[in-house]
């Protein structure tokens, strides 16, 4: 699926004064590619991904998958290409307190009208709560809270993964679980935007971009800075 | 995971808030509808006593007390009696403009051992009757019989069983409709059984209330207009030609007992509209409330791809389901509460109640629910269109 935002922009009032941020930004990410996204806090790493991810309407430009710009669809059918093609892992706890962690997993599913339990139950292996499906979210530590947000978002097999600082308060180990569940999954096809401030999440980029100000950045990562990261990781 | 159990396992998980929207539910439902069934029931009894009297003016002897006497023995079953000669009878016949006419002799039965229960003994004329008879529910074979009985519909005694009346035992052979008046607890016979009663109580040395024979003396004339013939007239022409009488117009009482019964429906339909009012706006604001909480979890479904209309679904549906629990569970224990204690509701209050039949109240009930369904996804309407429009960026970047 190919993804192209063109010109991007919102706008925000803040004391009187208009600013952009992002400000005509340019993006494609690439399929079976893992693209970081780093930068301070409110150089608009998030509300890129949001305006990419279908749920804020940018002020200026468009965001096309494949031929189709998204914010021309009614809510129902971008909500439900959402449904079927976006993964989404929020910043901070995103866990539904109503429903226990399986249930949690398979409500991107229910909502397809897809009966996954199958692979429900392959992803809680994958990330290692399989042995509290049944817990709820308050049951949870906050490591295991970020790794069924991330096993939810791909319950559905989804071409795009959006990660908002998905190691965001990790230790090391439950970083690198969501990290390396992120690249498998771009090894299978998948468009991986990680929006981080955490500089071990750039050794798995195979793009790596800089948010400043607004503008997006595109800088490239040697094989070398890759490894001193892993090792230091 | 079905998405259709998502509305239900929000409401589990969150107990207190369930359990406090569906009593405000409940509340509302049962005093709507408590209320409506109150209302209906007072309607229904003063129609049926209009209905059931049958007669375009009753006449009775001269004094305030007498007429008050009468409202108390139709409306209340308060047992009560007065005399006026039995003379009066043929007087009024004379009077042109009638074209039925029938006695009635009051006798109360003591509160004794002699007696089931005290009870007012209604003496009537068979062969001229034209208000007791038309209500048999249960008719009987011929006429009565000596000791024989009609019992009024809120008397136990059952047709073919036995009430002691100053010691006679007087067998019940027909039993009346109910109609929701003081007339239910009332017993008619035969002027001639009424004889044989005051005869026991004198036997028995028990104070009888009346020495007075119906064979001398009348309670009450019950009168039918010929047709055509102007009633308001026929009382004028009663009142000024017959000495120690008062004609009462059938209609003139009921419109005054239907006074008394307005205002005491007004205040029901206040009350109502206050707590349906009152729980409105605790809905509202228990929704606005819990639409502010929800916020993140709404913004986290619109991420997995809920569209607008799917969260104002969800919202609406956890309303309709705690309203809808509590619509019909106001609704039942209403049921419950006011179907056996209407009896002794219309005893505490006076009044006469009549209940509507099965399927008014249940097409009252199920208007209820509707209302109480209504109310509470209107209630739950503002806060559904808040979390469905939620700026889902701005709340999971903030986390509020």
């Amino acid at each position: 699926m190919r993804i192209s935002a063109e010109d991007i922009s919102v706008s925000y009032n803040k004391k009187d004064r208009i600013i952009k941020v992002p400000d005509k930004v340019s993006f494609e990410p690439v399929s079976g590619e893992v693209t970081v996204i780093n930068g301070r806090s409110g150089s608009g790493k998030t509300t890129l991904i949001n305006v990419l991810a279908g749920i804020l309407l940018p002020t200026e430009g468009r965001v096309c998958y494949d031929e189709t710009d998204i914010y021309q669809i009614s809510d129902e059918k971008l909500s439900a290409f959402r449904c079927e093609n976006i993964g989404y892992i929020p910043q901070g706890a995103s866990a539904l307190a109503n429903l226990t962690v399986m249930q949690n997993i398979l409500l991107p599913s229910a909502l397809a009208g897809k009966d996954n339990v199958k692979f429900a139950e392959e992803l809680l292996e994958m990330v290692g709560l399989e042995k509290l499906k049944n817990a709820y979210p308050d049951e949870l530590s906050g490591g295991e809270l970020r790794r069924l947000a991330a096993a939810r978002a791909l319950i559905n097999s989804p071409s795009v993964i959006f990660a908002d600082e998905p190691t965001n308060d990790l230790d090391d180990e439950n970083a690198s679980l969501i990290l390396e569940l992120l690249k498998a999954q771009a090894e299978k096809g998948a468009a991986v935007i990680i929006v981080t401030h955490d500089i071990k999440a750039q050794a798995y980029a195979d793009t790596l971009y800089r948010m400043d100000g607004g503008k997006l950045q595109s800088y490239g990562i040697s094989a070398k800075e890759k490894e001193d990261i892993y090792d230091t990781a | 995971m079905r998405l259709r159990a998502l509305p239900l396992n929000d409401l589990r998980r969150k107990p207190i808030r369930t359990a406090a929207l569906t009593v405000i539910a409940l509340v509302l439902s049962a005093a709507v509808f408590g209320g409506e069934i109150l209302i209906k029931s007072l309607q229904k009894g003063l129609a049926s006593l209009e209905e059931r009297l049958g007669a375009d003016i009753i006449v009775l002897p001269e004094g305030a007390e007498n007429k008050v006497d009468l409202e108390n023995i139709l409306l209340q079953g308060t047992p009560g009696y007065f005399y006026m000669d039995k003379s009066v009878a043929d007087e009024i016949a004379a009077i042109d403009g009638i074209s039925q006419l029938s006695t009635q002799y009051f006798l109360v039965s003591a509160n004794a051992e002699c007696c089931t229960a005290q009870v007012q003994i209604i003496g009537f004329d068979e062969h001229s009757d034209f208000t007791v008879k038309p209500w048999l529910k249960e008719v009987y074979d011929g006429s009565l019989k000596d000791n024989e009985i009609i019992v009024g519909a809120g008397l136990s005694t059952s047709v073919g069983h036995t009430l002691s009346l100053y010691g006679v035992e007087c067998k019940a052979v027909g039993k009346l409709e109910r109609t929701g008046t003081g007339l239910d607890t009332a017993v008619y016979t035969t002027n001639d059984t009424v004889k044989r009663l005051i005869q026991a109580s004198a036997d028995r040395g028990i104070a009888v209330l009346s020495k007075q024979s119906p064979e001398d003396v009348i309670s009450s004339v019950y009168i039918k207009a010929a047709e055509g013939a102007d009633i308001d007239e026929l009382a004028i022409s009663i009142n000024t030609q017959i000495d120690g009488v008062q004609a009462v117009r059938t209609k003139t009482m009921m419109t005054e007992t239907a006074d008394k019964l307005n205002v005491i429906s007004k205040s029901i339909t206040v009350l109502t509209a206050v707590v349906w009012g009152l729980a409105a706006v605790i809905m509202l604001s228990a929704y606005y409330l819990t639409a502010n909480e929800r916020k993140k979890e709404f913004a986290v479904l619109r991420t997995i791809g809920f569209s607008r209309k799917q969260l104002s679904r969800l919202v609406l549906t956890e309303s309709l389901i705690t309203a809808g629990t509590g619509g019909i569970t106001g609704v039942g224990l209403t049921v419950l509460v006011i179907v056996p204690f209407l009896k002794a509701i219309e005893q505490k209050t006076a009044l006469p109640l009549l209940m509507p039949s099965h399927i008014t109240v249940s097409l009252y009930g199920a208007a209820v629910i509707l209302i109480v369904l209504l109310t509470g996804s209107a209630s739950a309407a503002l806060s559904a269109y808040k979390l469905s429009h939620i700026d889902t960026g701005k709340i999971l970047r903030e986390g509020c």
